[in-house]
């Protein structure tokens, strides 16, 4: 019974979690002016947390470096399972305007699986919204999968 | 007294960046910090060797989303210096209004995420409600609320109507109103007090020493702001820089609160003196040899350029020295001998924008 | 450039900042430039009261450069900067990062000197 109870109320109220991964800032702060009074994606049952353990779901910004890769994996292997992957702004999806600089790998999905792609430079927080609305039909399909 | 080691960091609830400190604490007391940085490094100047000088107005921008308009306006004016073009005093006047525009929203911004960093939840909302009427501005100016790319080398891209400017100064009076609504709370407030006052404290002579920038210099009493170099449109501008004497964690957030007001006020006094003319001159030819140092004020602090043209497209060398760089060593000498618990305070009282330190 | 450019070398570098530092000078950055084969050049920008002091250094990149980070401890970033993308040695660095403050011991590349590789740290 309670764990039935947990499949049904995982994907109704999903935690976030935000990780900055070589981003310029700019989608990042978008990222939080999604929490903030205009915005408020806590109306839909979002909460943003700092403990990878705590959370379903995992915003990434920015491209991903030599040094970063290996805490963007940290943290990707220690969120439990299901869970869903959104990669913000442009470099997140491909390395942007940094896709040559000689630090650059590249965008998340050369890391970790990505479930959801948000363009933009910087993607606005409405962008934003809407790719967390699309990662969460991913991550309920995940639940039920899960069964 | 055994010593633990406490890694801070590079994924922190508190830290919207990665950083990482190391700490060695001794009971609850921090010993010593090391910085660990890094994770954000992209290799920004570099691009130079493969984008043409316009094309690295685009980078440049992207070296901090936080205060973009700034880096490209001091690019723009190396490059220009370096070529020798003379900007209308509209262009000059037009990137200061952008760039006061954007120190309101970065101090706002940051005026609530330290909020936050104390567990003040309701004032981080609050003065993110009121941060949202300068992105408007920003969206509807320039067609993009963070990364506002008004800069092109020779001038600005775009322009503000007369009702425009209306409409901005109209939305600047609600905006101050309710800054000034929330300038008890930030300033006077007991709970406050008690997590900033005498925390984290840099002398007069440290700061200068440390090579500390921006508002934690004048937080510390050092009258320095690199607008008062009178560049841009800034000769023509009325203003003294904001200076409080204490040093500490609460000076520091009292500096950034009274230039946002600085900034409102600034933006008013180059609406009223914006002159007639051309938004952009032609350029042609490429970047001759030579080299220029330019200095500019940024949200943060003093941001150097040093550009190097060789003749070619391509410029020689670009080098960026952002303030936040400039204010580590000051972190560093800040943060031993203050509880654990106050750090996160302090790390954030530098206003660490990593994507700028290491770019 | 505007400001005041003195050309400083590798013996006398160390006491011209000190120099600097007991007029009360403020240590803004160092920037750096490739200046010819195996050579590069370092700026040190000094600022007081908005005037800008600058010290030119040719630098023989082979040759282990005097740090001033015993003057100034803020020159201590920086100088590892240039160590991590020029892949050049400090003599007498306070906090060495041995390449490693922005780049990953993995990676191989010089980023600002070309065509020099190095073998990955362990």
């Amino acid at each position: 019974m309670f764990g039935s109870f947990i499949k049904k109320s995982r994907a109704k109220s999903p935690w976030i979690m935000h990780f900055d991964c070589g981003s310029c800032n700019g989608c990042d702060i978008e990222v939080l002016a999604c929490l903030t009074p205009l915005y408020d994606v806590e109306r839909f049952g979002i909460i943003n947390v700092g403990n990878p353990k705590h959370a379903d779901v995992l915003l990434v910004t920015g491209t991903v470096n030599h040094r970063n890769k290996k805490v963007l994996k940290n943290i990707y292997d220690q969120m439990p399972e299901p869970k869903a992957v959104i990669a913000i702004g442009a470099c997140g999806t491909s390395g942007g305007v940094f896709r040559e600089a000689y630090n650059v790998v590249g965008g998340v999905d050369k890391v970790i699986p990505v479930d959801v792609y948000v363009p933009g430079c910087p993607a606005k927080p409405e962008a934003i919204i809407d790719g967390v609305v699309a990662g969460l039909a991913k991550f309920a399909q995940k639940v039920e999968e899960a069964k | 007294m055994a010593t633990t080691v406490i890694p801070f960091g590079p994924q922190h609830p508190v830290l919207p960046e990665p950083i990482h400190l190391t700490l060695k604490v001794e009971d609850e007391i921090v010993k010593e910090a090391v910085p660990a940085l890094g994770y954000v490094h992209r290799g920004l100047e570099k691009l130079a060797d493969i984008r043409d000088y316009h094309q690295m107005i685009t980078v440049c921008e992207r070296v901090c989303g936080i205060c973009s308009m700034i880096h490209g306006t001091v690019y723009s004016q190396c490059v220009e210096e370096l070529m020798g073009i003379e900007v209308t005093d509209r262009a000059k006047m037009l990137r200061v209004i952008w760039s006061e525009l954007h120190r309101m929203h970065s101090h706002l911004l940051w005026l609530g995420l330290f909020a936050d960093a104390f567990g003040f939840e309701a004032l981080f909302m609050q003065f993110w409600k009121v941060r949202e009427r300068i992105m408007d501005i920003n969206e509807a100016t320039a067609g993009s609320r963070v990364i506002v790319s008004v800069n092109i080398i020779g001038g600005v891209r775009a322009d503000l109507s007369p009702e425009q400017i209306r409409w901005i100064l109209s939305e600047l009076d609600t905006a101050e109103q309710e800054i000034k609504a929330l300038q008890d709370t930030i300033m006077n407030d007991y709970s406050v007090k008690s997590r900033t006052k005498g925390i984290g404290v840099m002398t007069y002579d440290q700061a200068l020493e440390l090579g500390a920038a921006g508002p934690t210099l004048r937080g510390s009493g050092v009258a320095q702001d690199m607008r008062m170099l009178g560049y841009g449109g800034y000769e023509s501008l009325d203003f003294e820089p904001v200076t409080e004497p204490d040093g500490d964690c609460w000076s520091r957030s009292t500096v950034r609160f009274r230039e946002v007001l600085q900034s409102i006020d600034l933006v008013r006094q180059a609406a009223s003196k914006l002159p007639e003319g051309e938004l952009a001159v032609k350029v042609k030819g490429n970047p001759p040899e030579g080299e220029v140092y330019q200095r500019v004020e940024q949200p943060r602090g003093e941001c150097v350029y040093y550009v190097r043209g060789n003749g070619t497209k391509h410029l020689d060398r670009l080098r960026i020295r952002t303030p936040t760089f400039a204010n580590i060593p000051p972190l560093l000498h800040m943060v031993p001998g203050c509880e654990l618990a106050d750090v996160p305070v302090i790390v954030l009282s530098i206003d660490p924008c990593i994507s700028c330190t290491e770019r | 450039m505007k400001g005041i450019i003195k050309d400083v070398t590798f013996d006398t570098v160390v006491g011209e900042v000190m120099h600097m530092k007991n007029d009360g000078q403020r240590l803004v950055t160092l920037s750096t430039y490739q200046a010819g084969e195996g050579k590069m050049g370092i700026l040190y920008h000094f600022d007081k009261e908005l005037e800008t002091t600058h010290l030119r250094l040719v630098a023989d990149m082979d040759k282990p450069i005097p740090s001033v980070s015993g003057v100034y401890f803020s020159a201590m970033l920086v100088e590892n900067e240039i160590r991590d993308q020029w892949d050049v040695e400090f003599d007498g660095l306070v906090l060495d990062f041995n390449r490693t403050l922005l780049l990953d011991p993995e990676v191989t590349q010089v980023p600002l000197a070309s065509n020099v590789k190095i073998a990955p740290k362990n």
